[in-house]
């Protein structure tokens, strides 16, 4: 298990730096590079652009800046904003968990929906009701979610007057309630499409499951088929879609962001297009590394719970 | 004489296959309502500005936010009097060659890298093979929209965008592919017969990967659809006066109250596009694998 583990936690570095390299590079892309800023400043000449650039060390090779910005990084230091020269964690952090808010209770809706459809898909494979499962995921992951948003806006805000047309909360009030009104629509647009991939994949692993042979003791042994389904075949196709929660993050906080625009909901996806308007690139790059970090900590976390379930996999 | 000659024919090419994969893909339903859809999509964009009486850029303010079919504009008109329809259909020309354009970037890359670094394996491909994880650890709509906001935005920098971050699955495909390949008898044979490297990648090993790498070029494009969408509809994609699906979408959000066929058009057209290449995908799947059971 140790072995795994260090294995696993050397792997999680080695993709930490080649991400953070990427993200160098595209730092470098910024137009006019990190200097963009100072170059806007009326009466700033070319020599005072070279001066300020010897300061913060842009004359020197690429190599060297980028283990300095990565140093930093480790530490802590991601530079300030330029919007209001606040910390970039710290701006970050003031969203962060906005975001965390409506991933956490958009991920559960879409476990519990999509777990029980890709179940009922299996049980009752090419049924009708298989078919439509099948058909509508895939319809379901070609509809953009801001569109679904916009369209969900319409109708149940604008048209029925039901839900919030966005925000987190209501000024002033800030109830448990009242968020949980504002949560509704937002965690059930960005469920969509995780409820297409996940009953699709849990579909397969219950198939999977169901013709083997452990299955067939059971039912010899007399349990019903419930029984069976519950102990035996849900428990043992969870366990892949653990990995499958890994690997979702990205397309999940990426939808966030889509997401959060359509319904202003403050968190960091929201963030990064208002950093985007204002150029504020220091904000974007920590927003552009973080998520990647939050990846990497995600699949991470998600493969050690796999190998702590089940054994076979660290022996493998 | 000449008729004693011995002459060694050419193996015969697996032209079976093709004929059976081709006869399952035309019993696949969906994949055949699919394929209509991007057929009916692609004549709409490419004949319709021709058929309707309004050019997509004529500004009519009497004709502001007229609803969908109650006069001559089918679609109804957007706020400055332009006719949606005209207008759909153009930016339709955008969004699929983005789309399209897209998609045969990232193919080529995505299966060269993976062709690479599955044939090589070893030190090689576990580089490669890193640098794909890493660019997956990124959101794809992150990274394209920070590359976006800091290149020009022009059509084809927005196509080569798309490209840089969608390329990663395809390689993975084909990485996989390749490795199982890599270790068959043929291969053995080609590299008795003393075939170079790239000989052996890409006469020998390329097709035969095909197929995978068509139902991932497919998923592809129904894929870069989507994420011009996105980036237009956050306005750093295709700008302004050019119209694209998503760019159409980006002014709808504040008329929704009171002109929402702004936001429903535009949103149809891309949800039936993409879906269209995603049913065509699956039914690819499925006439092209062999292992899959469906004969």
């Amino acid at each position: 298990m140790l072995r795994f583990l260090f294995g696993r936690l050397w792997q999680s570095l080695v993709l930490l730096v080649i991400v953070s390299v990427i993200g160098f590079a595209v730092l470098n892309l910024a137009p006019g590079g990190p200097l963009s800023q100072f170059a806007l400043t009326p009466g700033m000449t070319q020599a005072q652009l070279a001066r300020i650039a010897h300061q913060m060390g842009l004359d020197r090779p690429l190599p060297v800046q980028y283990w300095e910005w990565f140093t930093r990084l480790l530490q802590g230091d991601w530079g300030r904003s330029y919007r209001d020269n606040q910390p970039v964690l710290a701006v970050i952090g003031s969203h962060l968990w906005a975001t965390l808010l409506l991933m956490g209770t958009s991920t559960l809706i879409s476990v519990l929906i999509g777990t029980w459809v890709g179940v009922l898909g299996a049980i009752r494979r090419y049924s009708i009701f298989d078919y439509a499962a099948t058909v509508g995921a895939m319809v379901a992951l070609s509809i953009p979610t801001f569109w679904f948003g916009l369209i969900a806006i319409y109708l149940f805000s604008l048209r029925l007057g039901w839900l919030p047309a966005g925000n987190m909360y209501t000024i002033g009030d800030g109830s448990v309630l009242d968020y949980a009104v504002h949560l509704i629509m937002p965690s059930l647009v960005l469920a969509l499409v995780n409820v297409a991939v996940w009953s699709r994949y849990m579909r397969t692993a219950v198939l999977d499951v169901m013709n083997q042979d452990f299955v067939r003791t059971a039912r010899a042994k007399g349990l019903t088929r419930f029984a069976v389904l519950m102990r035996h075949i849900l428990r043992n196709a969870l366990v892949p879609m653990i990995t499958l929660l890994g690997l979702q993050l990205p397309t999940i906080l990426g939808g966030a962001l889509v997401t959060e625009t359509v319904f202003t909901w403050p968190g960091m996806g929201r963030l990064f297009l208002d950093s985007l308007g204002y150029s504020d690139y220091p904000v974007v790059m920590g927003l552009l590394m973080l998520s990647a970090i939050l990846v990497l900590i995600g699949n991470l976390m998600a493969d050690i719970a796999v190998a702590v379930i089940d054994p076979r996999i660290r022996l493998g | 004489m000449t008729d004693m000659a011995f002459k060694i024919d050419p193996a015969p090419a697996p032209r079976w296959w093709q004929r059976r994969a081709v006869r399952r893909f035309l019993r696949h339903r969906l994949a055949l309502f699919g394929l209509a859809i991007i057929v009916i999509l692609v004549l709409a964009c490419v004949f319709g500005p021709y058929l309707l009486p309004f050019d997509d850029l004529y500004i009519d303010l009497r004709a502001r936010f007229s609803p969908p079919f109650s006069g001559p504009h089918i679609f109804g008109t957007d706020p400055l009097g332009r006719d949606l329809a005209a207008r759909l259909f153009m930016a339709g020309r955008i969004s699929l060659l983005v789309g399209f354009a897209a998609m045969l970037i990232s193919t080529v890359f995505g299966s060269l890298i993976g062709i690479v670094a599955g044939y090589y394996g070893g030190k090689i491909g576990a580089v490669l093979m890193r640098f794909v994880d890493a660019m997956l650890s990124f959101p794809s709509i992150f990274l394209l929209l920070a590359l976006a906001a800091f290149i020009k935005p022009s059509p084809m920098m927005i196509t080569l965008i798309i490209a840089a971050t969608s390329w990663m699955e395809i390689t993975r495909i084909v990485e996989a592919e390749i490795k199982s390949l890599r270790e068959r008898d043929f291969i053995l044979a080609a590299r008795t017969l003393g075939l170079s490297n790239s000989q052996i990648m890409f006469r020998e090993l390329l097709p035969n990967a095909i197929g995978p790498i068509i139902v991932a070029a497919t998923l592809t494009v129904a894929r870069a659809i989507l994420l011009e969408a996105y980036v237009s509809f956050l306005g750093y994609g295709i700008q302004p006066p050019l119209p694209s699906w998503g760019n159409m979408l980006n002014g709808a959000q504040q008329y929704l109250a009171s002109a929402p066929w702004l936001a429903i058009v535009p949103g149809v057209a891309i949800t039936l596009a993409v879906t269209g290449f995603n049913f065509v995908g699956d039914g690819l799947r499925d006439a092209l694998d062999a292992r899959s059971d469906i004969s």
